[in-house]
């Protein structure tokens, strides 16, 4: 599912990924243990997310931005 | 038509890694690689709100808890755009029940069709034909089957190719015909003589040395 809806608001799924990442940096298949698998739906969200600015990559990590931060739960 | 002659013949073999694509769905923005360490079924429709296409969506979506056991996504394609995808999932869900769980790619400019040879003029030069793509982990073509526009795909020979391919790469055997889990797996020919002269006393259920078969 889409994470970011065209008004930009945040899709559930999309804010579980941003919910499991603000408790720490996590890998895809982190996330979609912890929160929203499968894997291949978290891949593709957190890449969307990434390109809005909401998280960024470190690694094989993501973790979240301020603008992440400050967009609440 | 030159361009498209030109990519029917560049078809995806066996054993080749699968073209990669980046495709809008019904679940977003997917990238061949977010399948990535998973079994993959890629499965091209002719055209939504069809009564063929509605029913093989309907089996896909009965097997799909069967497919998740073992490790395997669904992935869904036609040239429909992705408004008529939803609009058709939805109508699916609507008078029948079933929700369609797997994302649908959107090929409206047929890139993917194109790459996977899906298109074949001879049968429709706007729709794709009924193409299964079996897809392993390392994103390695395993098995591709197509059906003609006429006919619906059997879900129950898929779960059996899914079964047969998982057998074959985790006990590296082969499976006979008509092979359905439980049965007796097929050992591979020796290819020596002396390989050949010790097979037949290595206590499998053999016919000959270059046919045995065990219980896994």
């Amino acid at each position: 599912m889409a994470c970011i809806s065209p008004d930009g608001k945040l899709s559930e799924s999309g804010m579980k990924m941003l919910n499991t990442l603000k408790s720490g940096s996590a890998t895809p298949e982190d996330v979609a243990r912890i929160a929203l698998p499968p894997l291949f739906r978290v891949r593709s969200g957190l890449r969307e997310l990434a390109q809005a600015g909401i998280v960024k990559t470190d690694g094989d990590k993501y973790l979240v931005t301020e603008k992440g931060m400050a967009l609440k739960s | 038509m030159e361009e498209l002659k030109e990519k029917v013949i560049s078809l995806p073999r066996l054993g080749e890694p699968a073209p990669s694509f980046e495709s809008t769905t019904t679940h977003g923005v997917l990238k061949l690689e977010d399948f990535k360490g998973n079994w993959l079924i890629m499965f091209s429709h002719p055209a939504d709100f069809t009564p063929v296409c509605t029913t093989e969506f309907i089996a896909f979506a009965e097997i799909y808890p069967e497919l998740q056991k073992r490790g395997v996504e669904l992935l869904g394609l036609s040239v429909d755009s992705v408004s008529s995808h939803i609009a058709w999932v939805r109508n699916v869900e609507e008078k029948t029940g079933v929700k369609i769980p797997f994302p649908i790619i959107a090929d409206l400019n047929k890139e993917v069709s194109l790459a996977y040879g899906m298109i074949h003029p001879g049968q429709s030069k706007t729709e794709t034909v009924r193409c299964v793509f079996i897809i392993d982990p390392k994103q390695i073509i395993r098995t591709v089957l197509y059906y003609p526009l006429t006919t619906g795909r059997n879900m129950q020979e898929i779960l059996r190719i899914i079964d047969a391919l998982q057998m074959a790469d985790e006990h590296h055997v082969a499976t006979p015909a008509n092979w359905k889990p439980g049965e007796k797996v097929v050992v591979p020919p020796p290819n020596t003589q002396e390989g050949a002269e010790e097979r037949v006393k290595e206590g499998y259920e053999c016919v000959d040395w270059y046919l045995c078969r065990k219980k896994i």
